[in-house]
């Protein structure tokens, strides 16, 4: 895992900082679903004491880790396909029963990877033109759970703003974020508006305002 | 005297005939019913379309009929083998790419009778507005996109109608199964196996283990018996306990 930093400047956090910093956040008994990247590196920065139940696409109510090698099962996998196993108490449903639990509301968090995060809350993650289209849970992900937090360097390997004022990939959901974590700031989504609520140790808001392109209230 | 247990899956699924629409269940690798897959190769169908979450990873089960270029149309929402687009960009397979919450209700619903209902999932979306290439016409243009969707505003917010799945027949995989047609599944192989089931209007299920009529306690059955006419023997592997974790670190 590389711990350079995304926006290429001496202050932000890294990947797993980033994660560390988001699994602060999660409350116990929460129900949440982790997407791909950055969003893989939380579980093991949950704090102790606090017991959180994972969601897999897939239909598993209780994702474990990866098992040791020569206990993979080719029946229990998480939703990247990935060899997996369960935690104490957990549950397996099918796929309609899985996406109910999503789309019915019943999932307190959905932490993903972003492409571009607009003001408003827009999110862009599935599919960039002319790049192979799939789109797994996303849209349902985003569509149903009760939050929806983008986790994301705070530009793009070009240090483009991924905070955009309108997002140019196509859309994963309209107006569904409700928080933002990047390796420079966290923000919070109101009522249609971007916050800015915490910047990274050593990072002036300055910094985040140069690097941001929405718009966005400073709420510190 | 109920009976579904078949012995030659080849003279069974001689009743598919190329052009038909199947609903398969499994999630990559995992609960994807393979014997099946195989013997509708092996018998030679084309021209099919299928409903089924991925393509998977590599040349086997739905891989295989994709290699073999036996699929018209994939309705699907995470193809991934880099070979179905290649097809997909030159215009030779149509892609029909769905929400994979949406597909999974979509199946559950055909089976279930509704023939369609409204959901938020990919309101707003490039899979809702009528933009996004269902086939290519091969010099690079797109010759017809995926239908825009009626939307409709449900407590202030947005939402797409979107249609039960009826597919002529369901492939599934369980783990156990009787001669009733009960099946039962093991862990996160079970996945899209039961909606299959439910969509398909004639349904093969391949178990892992044939168990006897009343093994399977009524509250274990995952499936009845009402949703499966043929039952055949997979190519065994007995299932594993799960490890149960005790940290992430």
């Amino acid at each position: 895992m590389t711990e350079t930093v995304g926006s290429g400047t001496a202050a932000g956090l890294s990947r797993e900082s980033i994660a560390r910093r988001l699994a602060q956040d999660l409350r116990d008994g929460f129900v949440v679903n982790l997407g791909v990247g950055i969003p893989l590196l939380i579980p093991r920065f949950i704090v102790p004491g606090t017991e959180v139940i994972l969601h897999a696409e897939n239909g598993v109510l209780g994702l474990g880790p990866a098992p040791p090698p020569g206990q993979e099962d080719p029946d229990l996998t998480d939703a990247g396909k990935q060899p997996a196993t369960l935690t104490s108490g957990a549950a397996i449903v099918d796929s309609a029963m899985s996406f109910a639990i999503v789309r019915g509301g019943h999932l307190d968090v959905t932490v993903l990877g972003a492409l571009q995060v607009s003001q408003h809350g827009d999110l862009a993650n599935w599919y960039v033109p002319g790049k192979n289209p799939a789109v797994g849970g996303a849209m349902d992900l985003v569509a149903g759970a009760r939050e929806v937090w983008a986790v994301m360097e705070h530009v793009d390997r070009s240090g483009r703003p991924k905070l955009v004022e309108r997002c140019t990939f196509p859309l994963t959901g309209r107006r569904v974020v409700t928080r933002v974590y990047t390796d420079l700031a966290v923000f919070h989504v109101a009522d249609g508006e971007l916050r800015l609520k915490e910047c990274a140790p050593g990072v002036p808001p300055e910094e985040v305002r140069a690097r941001t392109e929405a718009r966005y209230v400073e709420d510190l | 005297m109920i009976d579904k247990l078949r012995d030659d899956v080849m003279s069974v699924l001689d009743v598919v005939p190329s052009g038909a629409s199947l609903a398969v269940g499994g999630f990559g690798s995992s609960g994807r019913p393979d014997t099946l897959l195989d013997a509708l190769c092996d018998l030679g169908r084309r021209d099919l379309h299928l409903i089924v979450n991925n393509v998977g990873s590599d040349f086997t089960g739905v891989g295989r009929m994709l290699a073999e270029g036996r699929i018209r149309r994939l309705t699907a929402s995470f193809p991934v083998l880099p070979e179905f687009y290649d097809e997909y960009f030159a215009g030779q397979v149509e892609l029909e790419l769905v929400p994979q919450g949406t597909l999974a209700e979509r199946l559950r619903a055909g089976g279930a009778g509704i023939p369609a209902f409204y959901t938020p999932t990919s309101a707003g979306t490039m899979l809702s507005d009528g933009t996004f290439p269902l086939r290519y016409a091969g010099d690079g243009g797109t010759a017809e996109c995926l239908p825009e969707r009626e939307v409709r505003d449900f407590g202030g917010r947005e939402h797409v109608l979107e249609y039960g799945i009826v597919a002529d027949f369901g492939l599934v995989k369980a783990y156990q199964g009787d001669r009733k047609g009960n099946l039962r599944f093991h862990l996160s192989a079970r996945n899209f196996n039961p909606v299959a089931g439910m969509s398909g209007r004639r349904v093969f299920a391949e178990i892992q283990e044939l168990v006897e009529v009343d093994e399977l306690q009524p509250d274990d059955v995952h499936l009845p018996g009402v949703f499966v006419d043929d039952v055949l023997l997979a190519a065994a592997s007995p299932p594993k306990q799960p490890t149960i974790a005790r940290s992430w670190t």
